[in-house]
C-alpha cells in the first residue's frame, strides 16, 4: 500500500472535529426535516389507517345504534352491558386460555425446532434450505391451511380411521375437529414459525466459542443448552411470544372456522356484533381487546429491545 | 468433524415431523382435489378426475372466482410496490435519530400488534362516516398496508444493522451527493432484501384476509371469496381452489427465490474485485 493512502485513510476522522459550531447546528436541524420528510409516507399510512381509525372505534364506542343505524352520542351504555356480562368474562379468560396454551407448545416446539436447525445443522446450504422449508407456509394462505385440516380430523378423517384400524378406539373420536383442540391445532400450525424465526435468528448471532468454552469446562450437553444458548436465546424467544401472544388473541376466523362456531373468544364477540350491524358495541368491545393486548405487550416490551435484536 | 451426538438423530426426528405437520395437510387436499366426481370432502378416493378443478372453471357453479383472484392478484401488486417504497424510505429515516423517531417507532409495533379486526372495523368506520364507499383498492389497501409495511419495516432494520457505513462514506469522500451515494451505493447493496420486502408485501396482501373483511366493499378478493365458500360448499371444489392458490403462492415464491439466486450469480460475477489487487 502507498503511503498516501495511510494519510488518507488516517483523514476519516478528522472533519466532525473542524466543523465549525453554525454549520453543525443547521446540519442537526437538517437532519430532523431529512428525517421526517424520509419518514413521511410512513407517517401518513400509520396515521389514516391505524391512528384514525383505532381513534374512530373509541369514538364509537360510546354512540349508540338503533336497528338500522348509528347515532352518536355519549353513552356508558355499550361498557355498562359488556362489562356487566359474564359471558364478557368467560369468553376473555377463554381468549387466554388459547393464548397461554399455544405460547406454551408453541415455544417448545419452535425452540427445539430453531435449535435443531442452527446448531445441529452444519452446512450452510442444508441450513438455509431447511429453514426455507419451515418458512415457506407463512407466504401461502391461512385460510386454506384450516381447511386443510378438515379430511384429516373428522368424524371420518384420516386420524379416525388410522386409530380406529390400529385398535387405539372402539368408535371415532367427536372432539377432533371442532373442538378446543382444534382451535389450539390450528393456532399451532399457523403460528410457530413466528417462534421458529425470531430464535433462529438470535441463536445464529450466538458466538460459537462461548458453546465451546461451556463445553471445556465440563459442561454437558444439556447444561450448556439450559445455561448459555437459553438464556442468549431469550430477545428472540420475546419476540416470538410477542407474534404470537398479539395473534392469538386478535384472532377470529380460526377460533369461528376450527370450532365449528362452538368457542368464543374476543375477536368472535367484535365478530358477531358486527354482523348484526351493531357497531357501537363491537367497538366497546374492540376497545376492551385493545387495552388488554396493549398491556401484555407493554409489559413484554419492557423484557425486550426489539431494534437491538434485528 | 465431531461424530454426530445421540442428540442429533432425536432432534432431526422431531424436525422430521414438524415439516410432516406443516405440509401433511396441504398435500392431503392437494390428493383429495382430484377426488372423483362422486367423492366428498374425505378420503376414501372415489375415483380419480379432474373434475374439481373443472368445475373452478364454470362460474355459476362456484362464484366468482376469477374476478376475485383478478382483484387479489392486482391489490398484492399494488400492496408490494407501496411496501417496498414506504419501508425502504422509513428504513432510511430511522438510521438516524430524529424528533419524534421514537413515537413513530412506537407506532410501527403497534401496527403489528393491534388485531387486525380492530383495523378492518376502525377503517370501514371512516369510511362509512365519511359518506366514502368501501373499495377494495381504497380502504382495503390502506388497511392492508398496516400489516405489510411494519413487516417491510422490521426487514429494512435488520439490513441497516448490518450495513456497513464505509461505503457511503467512500461514496462522500469521491464527492457522490446525497442522492447519488442512495442510488448508486446503497440500493444496489440492499437490492436482493427489496426483494424480500417486495415478497412479504405481495404475498401478505394476497392472503389477507381480517384486514379487507370490513373494508374491501361488494367486490370480494379471493381470501373474501374462499372464507364464503367454507360456509356453503361442501364438495372437493374447495380442497381443489386451494390447492391452485398454494400453488400459485409456491410459483410466486419460486420466482421470487429464483431472482434472487441470479442476482447474487451476477452480482458474484460482476461484483468487487477487493483482495484481487495486482
Amino acid at each position: 500500500m502507498p503511503p498516501e493512502s495511510i494519510s488518507i485513510a488516517g483523514s476519516f476522522e478528522t472533519p466532525p472535529l473542524v466543523r465549525p459550531q453554525r454549520t453543525r447546528r443547521g446540519h442537526l436541524a437538517s437532519r430532523h426535516v431529512t428525517g421526517w420528510l424520509l419518514a413521511a409516507p410512513l407517517a401518513v399510512v400509520l396515521l389514516a389507517f391505524l391512528v384514525l381509525p383505532i381513534i374512530m372505534i373509541v369514538v364509537v364506542s360510546f354512540w349508540t345504534a338503533t336497528e338500522f343505524s348509528i347515532v352518536p352520542a355519549f353513552s356508558w351504555e355499550n361498557y355498562e352491558f359488556l362489562l356487566g356480562s359474564d359471558v364478557t368474562w368467560r369468553v376473555l379468560l377463554n381468549t387466554a386460555k388459547y393464548a397461554v396454551v399455544t405460547w406454551a407448545i408453541t415455544v417448545v416446539l419452535g425452540f427445539t425446532v430453531a435449535y435443531f436447525l442452527a446448531f445441529h445443522v452444519r452446512s450452510q446450504t442444508w441450513q438455509t434450505a431447511l429453514f426455507l422449508l419451515c418458512t415457506i407456509p407463512f407466504w401461502t394462505s391461512n385460510i386454506i391451511r384450516m381447511i386443510s385440516w378438515i379430511p384429516f380430523l373428522g368424524r371420518e378423517g384420516l386420524a379416525n380411521s388410522a386409530l380406529l384400524s390400529w385398535g387405539v378406539i372402539d368408535e371415532p373420536l367427536d372432539w377432533l375437529l371442532f373442538s378446543d383442540f382444534s382451535v389450539i391445532l390450528a393456532f399451532v400450525h399457523l403460528y410457530t414459525l413466528f417462534m421458529v424465526v425470531p430464535i433462529f435468528n438470535t441463536m445464529m448471532r450466538i458466538d460459537r466459542t462461548l458453546i465451546e468454552a461451556a463445553n471445556d469446562a465440563g459442561a454437558s450437553g444439556f447444561q450448556t443448552l439450559w445455561n448459555v444458548v437459553l438464556p442468549l436465546t431469550r430477545p428472540g424467544i420475546m419476540i416470538g411470544t410477542i407474534f404470537v401472544i398479539t395473534l392469538v388473541m386478535g384472532d377470529f376466523i380460526t377460533v369461528r372456522f376450527m370450532s365449528g362456531s362452538q368457542s368464543a373468544n374476543v375477536g368472535r364477540l367484535i365478530q358477531n356484533d358486527i354482523g348484526l350491524l351493531q357497531y357501537p358495541s363491537a367497538s366497546a368491545t374492540s376497545v376492551l381487546l385493545l387495552i388488554v393486548t396493549l398491556m401484555v405487550i407493554g409489559i413484554l416490551l419492557r423484557l425486550v429491545d426489539i431494534r437491538k435484536e434485528l | 468433524m465431531n461424530p454426530r451426538p445421540r442428540s442429533f438423530y432425536v432432534l432431526a426426528a422431531i424436525f422430521g415431523l414438524f415439516l410432516l405437520f406443516l405440509y401433511g395437510p396441504t398435500i392431503t387436499i392437494a390428493i383429495l382435489s382430484f377426488q372423483g366426481p362422486e367423492g366428498g370432502l374425505t378420503f376414501p378416493m372415489r375415483g380419480v378426475s379432474l373434475h374439481w378443478f373443472r368445475d373452478l372453471f364454470q362460474e355459476q357453479a362456484v362464484g366468482d372466482i376469477w374476478g376475485s383472484f383478478g382483484r387479489s392478484f392486482v391489490l398484492g401488486l399494488m400492496v408490494m410496490v407501496t411496501t417496498v417504497v414506504v419501508s425502504v424510505m422509513g428504513g432510511l429515516a430511522f438510521r438516524k435519530r430524529f424528533k419524534g423517531s421514537a413515537v413513530l417507532f412506537q407506532l410501527v409495533i403497534a401496527s403489528l400488534v393491534i388485531p387486525s379486526i380492530l383495523v378492518s372495523l376502525g377503517v370501514g368506520l371512516i369510511f362509512s362516516q365519511a359518506g366514502l364507499p368501501v373499495h377494495w383498492a381504497s380502504s382495503g389497501f390502506g388497511a392492508q398496508l398496516t400489516w405489510t409495511v411494519p413487516f417491510g419495516l422490521l426487514i429494512m432494520f435488520a439490513v441497516f444493522n448490518r450495513f456497513n457505513p464505509a461505503y457511503e462514506e467512500a461514496a462522500r469522500d469521491q464527492g457522490a451527493t446525497a442522492w447519488q451515494t442512495i442510488r448508486h451505493v446503497v440500493l444496489p447493496i440492499i437490492a436482493p432484501s427489496l426483494l424480500g420486502v417486495a415478497l412479504f408485501g405481495f404475498t401478505l396482501s394476497y392472503d389477507e384476509f381480517a384486514r379487507t373483511l370490513l373494508t374491501a366493499g361488494s367486490r370480494n378478493t379471493l381470501p373474501l371469496e374462499i372464507y364464503g365458500m367454507t360456509t356453503n360448499v361442501t364438495t372437493p371444489v374447495i380442497f381443489a381452489l386451494g390447492t391452485l392458490t398454494t400453488v400459485f403462492s409456491f410459483v410466486v415464491i419460486g420466482a421470487f427465490l429464483l431472482t434472487l439466486g441470479a442476482a447474487s450469480r451476477r452480482r458474484a460475477k460482476a461484483g468487487s474485485d477487493a483482495g484481487r489487487a495486482v
